[in-house]
């Protein structure tokens, strides 16, 4: 108001932002330029992975042609190699060990950030921190000995009174424990455990951010704490848990050392999840390392295979938990 | 009850005497406890998981006679959760009942990841625990030990060391790369940066084995060096870096924006804010994520079997020969059925463990503070820094 008396001649124009115009320093371009590639390192390193793996395993693919995505035998030196069963097996693994992990995981992460009492939640974090970083052999160990003999008396129950079920149908003696040791159902519980961190700590970054008026809100409106759980935190979460589920998946796909130590391994497509027999493309690359050259490439093309499939469902959830995770916006 | 009491008590009490009431000291207000643990409650629990544990011994162990760990502490779960829903169920209405039932589900949640990583702290330690005591597994290696030497002869030296030279190497590989990436994320940025960021997010869970494979096809393979520690360490880098560079972004993006502009405000450049003001606010952050990075990366096997090959004896030149690390050493040595190997297996992996929970008490000893937050060293330099002429 006071500037149209001050300054009444002047021609009304729309405020306009001053464009402002810095000039970046040597020192300051450098450093930008320092900074970028390291970022770009890792777009870089992503494709140097995709294309080492190709150059090495080329040889496998041009020999296998199209049985390698459709065969089910797995032996280079007879030139004849698909990985059909090593893939369907793992993923038949990686899917049991989710069914158990994302349960376990969301009620965990619900837990420690709804939950638990206030000074009960810093030493939980730390716990899921600590359970991701126990080196996964230590796992695989615990599992071999410890736990796969105390699990078959539940594998047995299973099998007798639910053999009905297609796929926990068990071919073979029951009585014998050598027909469901090393069955794709141990597998995946302990690869599960592997897999649980990951996923709870994931979800719980995600829950804790849900928006804190929607929740006094319905609290408000009379909700039990289950009440606004179910309506406010579980909806805002839902990307982020289907999200850090992919991330699981790609964890458990990847995995090679719990496999090895628990799996039976097998050549075939085992569907029947509580008999003895599970594989998977890491696994295969662990065994056969030292099979000599033939083996290598075949090895390589499967790793190719291996790379892009948990790639793509890595970054399917990464970009799932990114969209729910604030305070991401890109400067 | 007795709230309700009072409030009733002194509705009565008020109108009586009005100017009374008036003059009496204002009591002080009381905060109002939301009780979320009640005795009612806490009894429904106990009792339910007692008489649910009970229940399945009759059932599981004398009348179906069934065996094994699992499926008895499974069942007992089932059970436990059928009855303490009908324990609620004779108490509270069935809004109620759901809100319990969904609280200690998501309870026995958490209690069931700490028993998770406790049992397997523990198994490692009772089985490992004889070899682990005895003084010459540290000192020796495995070069003289046979299948059938006495537990004494055999340790794990050279696997200390190996492991300890890869991670060495590996860190200094990861950790700056992982902190500029990070740096480019959060101060840099452009239109890169969203695809750079799930990269990493995509990468943090990326199978372990492809980094050996990589390293196996390209430095192995492709530019002919030796299977080595160096290889492994360079695998071990691939592994690391995305999950360093993942959390330092996370550490650099709470730093207060506030710092930055007062740095910018006195005419710092980028690069003298990033290092003078930014990177030294988020110190204890940012050392929180290395080495947890670093207890991450102790344990990844999968890389290593690929790259380092194995060596029975002591060889502490990472570049040249093959070494042998904790992981490999696990590996290789679990295959062997002799006894005394399962125990130095146990041995090792309870090293493992052990160091894994050093890094982790490293980790939080160096703060995991609050960025800018400062520790009483911090406050006890600034303030001789302060003093100084």
């Amino acid at each position: 108001m006071s500037t149209e008396v001050l300054t009444p001649a002047a021609p009304a124009s729309a405020d306009q932002p001053r464009r402002v115009s810095t000039s970046v320093s040597a020192g300051d371009r450098v450093f930008r330029g320092a900074m970028r590639a390291a970022g770009l390192a890792v777009l870089a390193l992503t494709g140097m992975i995709l294309a080492f793996l190709l150059i090495q395993g080329v040889s496998a693919f041009r020999q296998a042609g199209i049985s390698f995505f459709s065969s089910q035998s797995f032996t280079p030196t007879a030139s004849k190699f698909g990985i059909a069963s090593l893939l369907v097996n793992g993923i038949i693994v990686a899917v049991i060990a989710l069914v158990i992990a994302i349960p376990v995981a969301v009620a965990t992460a619900l837990y420690i950030s709804e939950y638990a009492p206030r000074r009960l939640r810093r030493p939980l974090i730390t716990l899921i921190d600590l359970m991701a970083a126990i080196p996964s052999i230590v796992v695989a160990l615990w599992g071999l000995y410890f736990l796969m003999g105390r699990a078959v008396g539940l594998q047995t129950w299973l099998a007798r009174h639910l053999g009905f079920i297609p796929f926990l149908k068990v071919n073979g003696d029951l009585s014998v424990p050598s027909t469901l040791v090393g069955s794709p159902f141990i597998t995946g519980v302990v690869v599960a455990i592997l897999v649980i961190p990951i996923v709870t700590s994931l979800c719980r970054e995600i829950f804790s951010q849900a928006p804190q008026a929607e929740r006094e809100g319905a609290y408000a409106l009379g909700a039990t704490r289950w009440g606004m759980v179910r309506s406010v935190v579980l909806p805002f979460g839902r990307s982020g848990i289907i999200g850090s589920g992919m991330l699981g998946m790609g964890r458990a796909l990847g995995d090679a050392v719990v496999i090895s130590f628990l799996a039976s391994p097998i050549a075939t497509i085992n569907p029947h999840i509580l008999q003895s027999g599970a594989n998977g493309i890491p696994f295969a690359i662990l065994l056969d390392r030292n099979n000599g050259p033939k083996w290598l490439a075949a090895l390589m093309a499967a790793g190719v295979v291996l790379f892009a499939l948990t790639l793509v469902i890595n970054i399917l959830g990464a970009v799932a938990t990114g969209r729910s995770r604030s305070g991401l916006v890109t400067v | 009850m007795a709230v309700a009491e009072q409030g009733s008590r002194a509705a009565t009490a008020q109108p009586e005497q009005p100017a009374q009431v008036q003059q009496a000291p204002a009591p002080a207000e009381r905060r109002v406890r939301i009780r979320q643990v009640s005795r009612d409650g806490v009894l429904s629990v106990v009792g339910s998981a007692a008489s649910s544990l009970a229940l399945t011994w009759v059932l599981y162990e004398r009348i179906l006679s069934l065996n094994g760990a699992l499926g008895f502490w499974v069942s007992w779960y089932v059970i436990f959760l059928l009855m303490y829903t009908a324990v609620a169920a004779l108490q509270w209405d069935a809004r109620i009942v759901r809100d319990r039932v969904a609280s200690v589900a998501f309870g026995t949640g958490g209690l069931l990841v700490c028993a998770v990583v406790f049992s397997v702290i523990v198994y490692v330690a009772v089985r490992g625990w004889r070899a682990f005591v005895n003084a010459g597994f540290f000192a020796h290696t495995m070069a003289t030990t046979g299948p059938l030497s006495p537990l004494g002869s055999g340790g794990v030296l050279h696997a200390v060391v190996g492991t300890l030279e890869q991670l060495g190497l590996a860190t200094l590989f990861a950790v700056p790369l992982g902190i500029a990436s990070a740096i480019f994320l959060s101060e840099v940025g452009g239109f890169l940066a969203r695809p750079v960021r799930v990269l990493v997010e995509a990468m943090t869970s990326l199978p372990d084995i492809i980094a050996g494979l990589f390293v196996l096809a390209f430095v192995i393979l492709t530019l002919g060096v030796q299977e080595s520690g160096f290889a492994a360490a360079l695998a071990l880098t691939v592994t690391m870096m995305p999950i360093v560079a993942r959390g330092s972004e996370a550490v650099l993006r709470i730093v207060p924006a506030m710092l930055r502009e007062a740095s910018y405000a006195l005419g710092a450049s980028q690069w003298r804010t990033v290092w003078n003001v930014i990177l030294p606010t988020a110190r204890s952050g940012l050392a929180t994520v290395v080495v947890l990075g670093m207890a991450r990366g102790i344990g990844e096997t999968a890389p290593i079997l690929l790259t380092a090959g194995y060596a029975q004896g002591m060889n502490a030149n990472p570049l040249h020969g093959w070494q042998t690390s904790l992981v490999t050493y696990i590996f290789n040595e679990h295959s062997v059925p002799h006894p005394n190997d399962q125990v130095r297996t146990f041995g090792a992996a309870l090293t493992l463990v052990v160091l894994v929970l050093i890094l982790f008490i490293t980790a939080r000893w160096l703060g995991g503070g609050k960025p800018g937050e400062l520790s009483r060293r911090d406050r006890r330099r600034i303030a001789r820094e302060a003093a100084r002429p």
